[in-house]
């Protein structure tokens, strides 16, 4: 029987000693992991693993980038998994977050307006899609699939004929610019000194912004009145409404936030990457792949989804980069063998 | 009676769907099927490929052997498959007998298998460059006027190690044909020269985050060699310029091509005076070249300078009016007295003398350049040298060339 069938009672009666159990073993677990950042490597790991800062830069790339899926994949699932809305224009939305956080950033000449200005008007964009599409849509998945596939390839030939086929790239502001030195040593020079790692500044922030994001969103789900009418409407939509909330306010909220995510998501991951026609179908399929290995509607699950599926597509990229596209598809056929719901998904 | 009637109609219908075969032969227009990247990653070059295309078209009128003619346009994404549908759709629904493209590397050579099932057909390369495209089994139909990645290094390998003094270089390249190609290109010289290459990473097409390949370039190189294009450049460029990165770099043709010179945002910093050599030089100050420069800003959302793209598919598309005019449009028995004339073709192109080898791969001058800011803060490559008349096999007796092996990811090698 594994840990995740027990009964919670189970977990409960006994709850303190297993908890601290668990806590030993997390620190255990951090150690082990630490140790080979912290400490300086023998000549033999540097040589199977190309060199200490490749594969700390890659770790923390991929965690990194994690954060940046996430962003993406937490708006996914809260439609997808709590809604049971088929939104395969998502990627879409994302690419729209881009384009108009990189415009009104020429514009305007902050950043930061960029931003919000993503944000919101996906949003806002967000709140259309549920009124016009999903309302009359509602239950019909099928329906719901080829509407929004439609959706993102008309989207797509929209963007195309506005902001054109080529590159951009989103300037960050000056003071998320640059590289910070972190207090890893990856090599030590004749000399005796140290050298150590440094890290762009900006990925930083994105990871911070993240893990932010993601603690609020938990939270606004579990703890708040808002999040229990979402998951109350999402049991059993009657019900509520009969006890005098509207659900349909409650859905449009959610997809707005859902959309709102895309697009901030859109922006903050065209300064750190760039911005082209294409992305959309990219960012669609790495929000699948969060979602489905960690559980449709889970926030914890898209966080646990994102950072896998970013540190396979890292170390695949510097360890055996023909073949690294592969390892995604598998850490998710074998979620999928093992555990279909997902890893935190409800079974 | 009415049943009969029926089934007559449906076959007349199914004639005209049919017919452009017939059509072709009595009217007075020629179809010319246009192959480029109009999707995915490489959108705006395959753009820039039909700029040139059409450049080309326009300087004959529109014109060619008493024929208008008839552009139909094919889209691939870069990929060989898309590629080969692509062209199907025009060989086989839309009855062309002449196609030119496509653009990328690993979609030469899967058009060049397509094109030994379709003898009728002639096929002229777009931009593609890999060197497998007409070296190793080539088809007899078809031709590259537009020279191959590693012709369009030549003079690099050796101005790196004498003239800028690099010893040892690591290389970053996108994962397919034309940039093994290229990489082979450049190594041939500056190992030759007695260079190094400890390093060579080989990225997936499409990839976004190069920070952990970045990581993963030793430390002690003096330079880095980067053959990407279109958005993975830019891609690289900017991650690069963002980590700090100090290490001088080497362009591929394609990377500081006018596609990612013209990008938004900072890799312009890392960029300006790397140096490169490829089929075109912006600053090229010739009469011919800067004619064509004229004629091809009158296209439509023109770059300030044409792409290697839109040179390419000009060169080609021109060699191709050259040999049709020649024929009077004859594509009769297959189109043999087009490929006859075809093969023979030797003109002056913006960039100089352009004739065919036994391949039916283009013998041309390349340029040797280098990234400088322009009076108008535009980024230009600028003309170092131009290397004269650049064979397939750089130089080398043909069957030397040949036993140097097939381009891969691990050849060439001297680390």
């Amino acid at each position: 029987m594994s840990l995740a069938d027990q009964p919670k009672s189970a977990i409960e009666s006994n709850g303190l000693s297993r908890r601290q159990g668990f806590l030993l073993l997390w620190l255990l677990v951090a150690a082990l992991v630490a140790l080979p950042i912290f400490a300086p490597w023998p000549a033999w790991l540097n040589a199977v693993l190309i060199s200490k800062k490749a594969f700390v830069s890659a770790i923390m790339n991929g965690i990194t980038l994690a954060g940046l899926y996430f962003l993406v994949a937490s708006g996914f699932t809260l439609v997808f998994g709590l809604m049971r809305n088929v939104n395969l224009a998502h990627g879409s939305l994302y690419l729209l977050g881009a384009y108009i956080g990189y415009s009104v950033t020429q514009w305007t000449g902050y950043w930061l307006v960029g931003v919000a200005a993503g944000f919101l008007a996906l949003a806002l964009i967000g709140i259309l899609m549920q009124v016009i599409v999903f309302r009359r849509l509602e239950g019909d998945d099928l329906r719901q699939t080829l509407v929004t596939i439609g959706i993102s390839i008309v989207a797509a030939d929209l963007m195309l004929a506005v902001w054109g086929g080529q590159t951009y790239q989103l300037a960050t502001p000056e003071w998320l610019d640059g590289a910070v030195t972190l207090p890893i040593i990856t090599a030590t020079r004749s000399n005796g000194a140290a050298v150590f790692l440094t890290f762009p500044l900006y990925r930083l922030v994105v990871l911070a912004g993240a893990i932010v994001i993601g603690v609020a969103l938990w939270l606004m789900l579990n703890r708040t009145r808002v999040g229990m009418m979402i998951r109350a409407g999402v049991d059993d939509r009657a019900m509520l409404s009969a006890s005098g909330v509207n659900v349909h306010m409650v859905f449009a909220i959610v997809f707005a936030i859902g959309a709102g995510l895309a697009g901030f998501a859109g922006v903050v991951g065209g300064s750190a990457l760039s911005i082209a026609p294409g992305e959309d179908v990219r960012y669609l399929l790495a929000s699948l792949v969060v979602v489905i290995v960690g559980g449709m509607g889970s926030i914890p699950g898209a966080a646990i989804g994102a950072l896998l599926i970013g540190l396979a597509e890292q170390i695949g990229l510097v360890y055996f980069p023909t073949y690294g596209v592969v390892l995604t598809f598998v850490i998710m056929v074998v979620t999928l063998a093992i555990r279909p719901q997902g890893i935190m998904g409800r079974g | 009676m009415k049943i009969h009637r029926r089934a007559l109609l449906a076959l007349a219908v199914a004639t005209a769907f049919t017919a452009p075969g017939f059509a072709f032969a009595a009217d007075d227009t020629i179809k010319i099927g246009l192959l480029a990247t109009f999707e995915g990653p490489f959108t705006v070059l395959g753009e820039d490929g039909e700029r040139g295309a059409m450049t080309a078209i326009g300087e004959a009128g529109g014109m060619v052997g008493g024929k208008k003619i008839e552009i139909v346009k094919g889209s691939s994404d870069a990929s060989p498959d898309s590629a080969v549908r692509a062209a199907r759709k025009l060989v086989e629904q839309d009855g062309v007998k002449v196609l030119i493209g496509p653009l990328s590397g690993d979609e030469g050579i899967a058009v060049k298998d397509y094109a030994k099932t379709q003898p009728g057909v002639t096929f002229i390369n777009g931009s593609s460059a890999a060197q497998d495209t007409t070296f190793r089994d080539p088809a007899e139909n078809f031709f590259r006027f537009s020279t191959d990645g590693a012709q369009w290094m030549a003079g690099l390998g050796t101005y790196a190690y004498n003239d800028k003094g690099y010893k040892t270089v690591a290389t970053v390249a996108e994962d397919y044909s034309f940039p093994y190609t290229q990489v082979f290109g450049f190594m041939a010289e500056f190992c030759k020269a007695g260079g190094k290459v400890p390093s060579k990473s080989w990225v997936p097409i499409g990839n976004k985050d190069y920070s952990s390949v970045i990581a993963a370039i030793p430390d002690n190189v003096d330079a880095i060699y980067v053959a990407l294009g279109g958005a993975d450049a830019v891609n690289f460029l900017t991650q690069y310029q963002q980590s700090g990165g100090s290490a001088p770099l080497i362009g591929g043709s394609i990377t500081v091509d006018q596609t990612v010179l013209t990008a938004q945002g900072k890799l312009r910093d890392v960029l300006v005076g790397t140096p490169s050599a490829g089929p075109t030089a912006d600053t090229n100050d010739a009469p011919a070249w800067k004619a064509f420069v004229e004629e091809y800003k009158k296209q439509p959302g023109a770059f300030p300078s044409p792409s290697l793209f839109a040179h390419a598919y000009y060169v080609n598309t021109k060699a191709a009016l050259i040999a049709l005019d020649e024929v009077k449009d004859d594509l009769s028995d297959g189109g043999k007295a087009f490929r006859e004339a075809l093969a023979k073709v030797s003109f002056d192109s913006p960039t100089g003398k352009v004739s065919l080898d036994a391949n039916r791969n283009g013998i041309a001058d390349i340029f040797l350049t280098e990234v400088s800011e322009g009076a108008d803060g535009t980024l230009l490559n600028k003309l170092i040298k131009v290397v004269p008349q650049v064979n397939q096999t750089l130089g080398i007796p043909e069957d030397q060339f040949r036993a140097l092996g097939a381009v891969s990811r691990d050849n060439p090698s001297c680390s």
